[in-house]
């Protein structure tokens, strides 16, 4: 507890110091979380490590996946280069101890947005925008012929026991009504091996890691996933409570990923987008959101330009989405609520103005 | 051949109960032996072992300073061979007084035959397979050389041998993290075989002293000393050891100012130590309480003061009963390492699991596993057949062999 106190301090003697009538010349207030982050020339970014499409590590020692790109388009942001990372593999007892005693600077790992993990009574973290909207689903052989989960009435289903997804199969079957039995596993190998054996016409969890899994059966195309979605899970990066401007630098971060797919820049024609902003004086939103007029990025205590770093680094938020999970990817997970908000999708950012 | 149908037709199918046994377990064997062929040969895909051999092997090591490694390697491997050929051309009564016995000629062959097939298999490429065989050429040539030439060596340069491998483990890290005008290389990124072999030599060389020193401690008059210990002790092995690992990830980032903590590598490497040094602890009491209460008597009673008596009369003796109990030890803080999995390290374990992640192989657990499991086999193999040639050859009334 004390660290957070001892890092706070030096942020709120500003904020005294600007209550007493220094007066903010448009610069932002800067984060001891940053300075760090500067000085030691490395962004330090917890991640899985072991997640099919989120993180893990390629043959040649290189971490990639959803998350990671996140990783990079921060350290892109806040330090001008995207390799700049060091990655921690937490798993999920440790991470938010952590995050907590600042042993990694941001947390990128898969990480269910939730009430008590947000509330300063609770874990105390604090929230950058959902990267990842998950939720459990229901994966089923194509020849069975079922499309929602009505079709699974008295049927066996495959679930790994002593998990949210259990109980969460057990409440949305018992709302509507719907008799099953479910078989439970102990670990996720079992539940799937159980499945593919024929000894349940379903099996079910979070939607992500079935279309992971999908990909490595025998005969892939022969199973899909339900349209049914039986929880919320939005995976979502996190800082702590300790240091708001950290935490809003990164929020923003984040959020210039999702404004540069609504407003069609990507990693291969940023530069010609930034030279049209240049050239144009009428473009104004453009302008600002790349840094080319306005003080945004002075705000967040981060480069002018930090849009363009992230964009260059890791594409828009599309980009990262198909590379890694989407259509691109060996997971081929349709966007889904992913989808950009114009496109009836929960990703929006908030106006850069 | 007579003997041998007679041996098979005495213990496998010496009543007709037996045969029936023995043909129905054959059976079962075989059966499972040609399902295991025809998987390994057929249905596996070894290239997530292939693409994947030089995470398997050293981590995130960056590519670039890998040729530190290749050094390191090249500085083992002489060493090894040396090593070995002066131990054989320094018979004890122990030795046959050959200098190539039939084992030594077997385990040469292993080597060349695994030197040459492995890498191939792995499916590297040329320049580095040869890499892989002048390693092994030049392990024969030290182990020849030292054999042939070793016993004329002046006794200055003799006396000097075994402080090379102490010297030899400094270089070695020194190689690996960098320092002396040596590119820094964070712990962070070592991994796979080369960090199981670090952290557990790292844990079983400090082991070893502060477990002398617990038992002693156990042993002692001293009130505070000997209780001290005992709760130590009692403390460790009341712990799990995954608990004791979260506790050092954890705890200590709270406790410790940021960059004061040591590396969670480091504090991971500390934790087996201590870890390990209570278990050892028990087991050099086991062989301490083993030596005759007159050896310690006669000792002081020739004039030794009580360190000297302990150092070289008490010592030596408990440490040789104790032996194979400590070698079962280091061969469990080994497989121990796979722990560091779960604190998110990048052991074998957890570039397996990482690797297992990459959407390219999903599925290709078994592959993975099993290449785990013969890595594994061979470095714990490796530490048991050391151990007992070294039991051989520290126990006083062994016959000399014929091997």
């Amino acid at each position: 507890m004390s660290r957070h106190w001892i890092s706070a301090l030096p942020v709120s003697l500003l904020g005294l110091g600007l209550l007493a009538g220094c007066a903010p010349d448009g610069g932002g207030v800067q984060s001891t979380k940053m300075a760090a982050i500067q000085g030691r020339g490395k962004l330090i970014c917890g991640v899985e490590g072991k997640l099919p499409g989120f993180s893990f590590v390629l043959p040649s020692g290189q971490y990639s996946g959803l998350d990671v790109d996140v990783c990079k388009a921060v350290a892109a942001a806040v330090l001008g280069d995207p390799s700049k990372v060091e990655y921690r593999d937490l798993n999920s007892s440790e991470r938010f101890a952590a995050l907590a005693s600042g042993e990694v600077d941001l947390l990128s790992r898969n990480t269910t947005m939730t009430l008590s993990r947000d509330a300063a009574g609770g874990n105390g973290l604090s929230f950058a925008p959902t990267t990842f909207y998950d939720g459990q689903g229901v994966l089923v052989p194509v020849a069975s012929g079922i499309t929602d989960l009505k079709g699974l009435a008295g049927k066996p289903i495959c679930v790994e026991s002593g998990t949210t997804t259990e109980l969460n199969l057990a409440d949305r079957m018992r709302e509507q009504n719907i008799p099953y039995t479910p078989l439970k596993f102990q670990t996720s190998d079992q539940t799937f091996a159980a499945y593919l054996g024929g000894r349940c016409v379903a099996v079910t969890s979070d939607r992500s890691q079935l279309a992971g899994k999908r990909t490595s059966f025998p005969k892939p195309d022969e199973h899909t996933l339900l349209p049914d979605v039986m929880s919320k899970e939005p995976l979502t990066p996190a800082t702590t409570n300790a240091d708001p401007a950290w935490a809003d630098a990164v929020r923003w971060i984040v959020n210039g990923l999702f404004q540069a797919e609504e407003s069609g820049i990507t990693q291969a024609n940023i530069d010609a987008k930034v030279a049209e902003a240049k050239a144009s004086a009428n473009q104004a939103d453009l302008r600002r959101f790349l840094g080319v007029e306005g003080d945004f990025g002075k705000q967040l205590g981060l480069p002018a330009d930090f849009v363009v770093k992230a964009v260059k680094a890791a594409g828009n938020y599309g980009e990262i989405f198909d590379r890694n999970v989407g259509p691109k990817s060996a997971l081929k997970l349709d966007r889904g609520l992913n989808r950009q908000w114009k496109d009836g999708g929960l990703i929006y950012s908030p106006p850069f103005r | 051949m007579q003997s041998l149908i007679r041996r098979l037709r005495s213990e496998l199918f010496a009543t007709p109960a037996d045969a029936v046994i023995s043909i129905a377990l054959f059976t079962i064997l075989a059966a499972a032996a040609a399902g295991f062929l025809h998987w390994a040969l057929r249905q596996a895909e070894w290239a997530v072992v292939q693409v994947n051999s030089t995470l398997f092997a050293v981590g995130r090591y960056p590519i670039e300073q890998q040729w530190r490694l290749w050094l390191l390697t090249t500085l083992l491997a002489a060493a090894t061979g040396a090593t070995w050929g002066m131990l054989r051309a320094h018979p004890r009564r122990d030795r046959s007084g050959q200098l190539w016995p039939r084992n030594d000629r077997l385990a040469v062959a292993v080597l060349i035959a695994a030197s040459l097939w492995v890498p191939f298999a792995l499916g590297l490429t040329p320049a580095i397979q040869l890499r892989w065989w002048l390693l092994t050429a030049l392990l024969v040539a030290a182990r020849w050389l030292a054999g042939r030439f070793g016993a004329g060596l002046p006794p200055a340069l003799k006396r000097l041998l075994p402080i090379v491998w102490p010297v030899l483990y400094l270089v070695g890290m020194v190689l690996i993290g960098g320092g002396i005008g040596l590119a820094r290389v964070a712990p962070a990124e070592w991994g796979g075989l080369l960090l199981t072999l670090l952290a557990s030599s790292f844990a079983i060389l400090l082991c070893l002293p502060i477990g002398v020193l617990l038992a002693l401690g156990r042993r002692s008059d001293l009130p505070l000393l000997r209780w001290g210990s005992v709760l130590y002790i009692e403390f460790i092995r009341g712990a799990p050891l995954i608990t004791l690992l979260f506790l050092g990830q954890n705890i200590l980032g709270f406790l410790l100012p940021g960059g004061l903590a040591p590396d969670r590598v480091w504090r991971a490497a500390w934790v087996l130590t201590f870890f390990a040094a209570a278990y050892l602890a028990e087991a050099v009491r086991s062989g301490l309480a083993a030596v005759p209460r007159g050896q310690l008597e006669a000792a002081r009673s020739l004039g030794l003061s009580s360190a000297q008596a302990l150092r070289l009369v008490v010592l030596p003796q408990a440490l040789r009963v104790a032996l194979p109990a400590m070698v079962g030890q280091f061969i469990s803080l080994l497989q121990d390492t796979t722990l560091l999995s779960l604190i998110g390290l990048l052991d074998l374990l957890g570039v397996a699991r990482s690797v297992m992640a990459n959407p390219a192989f999903l599925g290709k657990n078994a592959e993975v596993y099993l290449t785990l499991a013969i890595l594994f086999w061979c470095c714990c193999a490796a530490l048991g057949l050391g151990s007992r040639a070294l039991e051989r050859r520290l126990d006083p009334h062994a016959v000399p062999s014929r091997v």
